[in-house]
């Protein structure tokens, strides 16, 4: 799922208005044909009502209820009420959970985005070779979330890994950057940033998309190329600047393989790179406390939500949408 | 005559600024390039090289140059490493034939039929993509663990089935509305059914939407590792993320040399699929909405 959001492209803030029946051009229906159709269409849906009842919109429901439980897959379960969300407030784990994942969310996405954007703007300049590059710069968006990769990043920033190995040669002695608390968060945003190839390319279609016109006129009133960036690039590539934020913000809020691979699973050293998905598993997998994991679920879809939600509200101020 | 040749020399000039601009821009773009793919081609080097230079070496050219990694690695856990290379394939087989089934038939309704709650469906479908997988993983482990099926394969592909991947619906309904509609009408004319003017007409024409949907598919299967973590806990159903995941835990010091041969192979599907599919890549992501 997290993957799958990182890659979806654009449109996601008129999705629903996308939704609208189409007006049949042609004519009418005939009477007895309308019902029909219905009965077709709930046939081919047929899967996709299963799927929201039992992995989807069911389980969403169901894991409310469970939030509200001691369920531990062993034994009976009770109601509890809000005991859990209360034992939230109390659990500093949680909470050091809760500040790594917004740093790691809130300084990896920017960064991300704004070398995507620099990038897909040096490329949008007519370069040759482009499918080439596009490539090579979109391969690590590929690989990033894969646990061989988390395995090369654990080597790599490794107290005897590549990049001590080249400090070395000048003369430099690096730490242990994964075992270092100050530092293996930090290692994992490198990570995150390194995979900003799939928003490049949504960006760079997006660039496509400006008419070179404004541009031309822009350059025969004498603008230079820093305004022409602040004035035409930037309010014209807004949607998609705002559909990548929304997009990187929910799949940065998702990160776990990374997380698991490089610290063994614990998000040590000292809870450092403890994200919320880790420390959800470790909750509801490795003690079975899945009570309290449901209500970690639902505070992370609120978390989630909430954000998206603000996104949304805030574009109201600086997303232009042209037409 | 004289103004002539200013302006020649002074366009010469231009040119010859452009041609270093253009050159200047392509040493910066395969700099930065290389630097990003320096530790994929790094490791792909180091899984040729003796453990011990593995820790010594930045460069990319082993000095003593041994395949013994991948013999050693291949049978380094319980079983050897093709056995969840079979179960990898399994799962993502299942998971492509899934996507492919469940969300073209859904497409199909949200782009050709009308029905009641047709916005509102389309309205759910689109939130789903949204919803993270851990939120309802809880619940979906209880339900599969109730039927059975934690340490088989069921609870990876038969959600598929149910086109539970709502990306790929809106990746196709967003293709399928671009064909064009005389086609079906002309097939309903003739007297065409929805079955078969799904199956004969929109799925054909589809095919480049669901190219992409499975080379998708097959990568982000491929590398996922929270819900194989959780589903396949027995040696026996472990797929190569999860197998990956218990080589490294056991690795001391000394066997990073067949740990790097594993990822590699773990990462060469992947690799593959990219090179063949790049085309259907990056129409997926023009087709899904950009303008």
């Amino acid at each position: 799922m997290s993957a799958l959001l990182q890659r979806r492209p654009a449109k996601a803030p008129d999705g629903p208005a996308a939704a609208a029946p189409r007006r049949r051009t042609g004519k009418p229906p005939a009477p007895g044909k309308k019902r029909n159709e219905n009965l077709a269409a709930y046939g081919f849906l047929a899967p996709w009502f299963l799927g929201l009842a039992f992995i989807t919109a069911g389980p969403l429901m169901a894991s409310l209820y469970f939030s509200f439980t001691d369920y531990s897959l062993i034994g009976d379960h009770n109601w509890v009420g809000l005991e859990n969300y209360e034992r939230m407030l109390g659990d500093s784990r949680l909470h050091s959970a809760l500040r790594v994942t917004f740093v790691y969310v809130f300084v990896s996405v920017p960064l991300q985005l704004a070398l995507a954007l620099a990038l897909a703007m040096v490329l949008d300049r007519g370069v040759r070779g482009l499918p080439l590059y596009r490539s090579v710069y979109y391969l690590p968006s590929l690989l990033g979330g894969s646990v061989a990769i988390a395995i090369l990043w654990r080597q790599v920033f490794g107290a005897e890994g590549l990049i001590n190995q080249v400090l070395a040669f000048f003369g430099i002695q690096g730490e242990g950057w994964v075992s270092h608390p100050d530092y293996a968060l930090g290692t994992l945003i490198v990570l995150n940033v390194w995979t900003f190839g799939a928003p490049m390319v949504i960006f760079l279609a997006g660039l496509r998309q400006i008419p070179a016109m404004y541009y031309e006129a822009a350059a025969v009133d004498g603008a230079g190329p820093m305004r022409r960036f602040w004035n035409i690039t930037v309010p014209m590539l807004t949607p998609i600047i705002f559909f990548n934020l929304v997009l990187q913000i929910i799949n940065a809020f998702q990160t776990f393989t990374q997380a698991f691979i490089v610290s063994g699973g614990t998000g040590g050293p000292s809870d450092s790179t403890l994200f919320y998905t880790l420390y959800l598993y470790q909750r509801g997998f490795g003690a079975f406390d899945m009570g309290y994991a449901s209500a970690m679920a639902w505070l992370l879809l609120m978390i989630i939500g909430g954000f998206t939600a603000v996104n949304f509200l805030a574009s109201k101020y600086w997303v232009f949408y042209g037409d | 005559m004289a103004t002539e040749t200013t302006a020649r020399a002074s366009s010469g000039e231009r040119t010859r600024a452009q041609h270093l601009r253009r050159l200047l821009t392509h040493v910066g773009l395969i700099g930065f390039g290389l630097l990003m793919l320096y530790p994929l081609l790094w490791m792909l080097s180091s899984s040729f090289k003796p453990t011990e230079e593995i820790f010594r070496a930045p460069g990319l050219i082993p000095e003593t140059f041994s395949f013994g990694n991948y013999p050693e690695g291949w049978t380094a856990l319980q079983h050897p490493f093709h056995h969840y290379l079979l179960n990898s394939a399994i799962v993502v087989a299942g998971a492509i034939i899934g996507n492919l089934v469940g969300c073209s038939m859904a497409a199909y309704a949200f782009a050709r039929l009308e029905f009641r709650g047709k916005r509102l469906f389309f309205a759910i479908m689109l939130a789903t993509i949204m919803l993270p997988i851990h939120v309802v993983i809880v619940p979906q482990y209880i339900l599969f663990a109730e039927l059975g099926w934690i340490n088989t394969f069921l609870p990876l592909i038969v959600p598929k089935l149910l086109a539970t991947d709502g990306f790929f619906i809106f990746l196709m309904v967003q293709f399928i509305r671009g064909l064009p509609r005389d086609l079906d009408e002309a097939a309903r004319i003739d007297g065409c059914g929805h079955v078969r003017i799904f199956l004969q007409l929109i799925l054909p024409l589809s095919l480049p939407a669901l190219a992409t949907t499975a080379i998708f598919t097959f990568i982000w299967t491929w590398n996922d590792f929270f819900s194989q973590l959780i589903f396949l806990t027995s040696p026996d159903m472990y797929t190569v993320p999860v197998a990956l995941r218990t080589f490294v835990d056991s690795t001391s010091q000394t066997s990073w040399g067949p740990l790097f041969a594993m990822s590699v192979v773990a990462l060469g599907p992947v690799f593959g699929f990219f090179l063949a599919g790049q085309r259907y890549l990056v129409k997926g992501i023009a087709t899904t909405g950009i303008k």
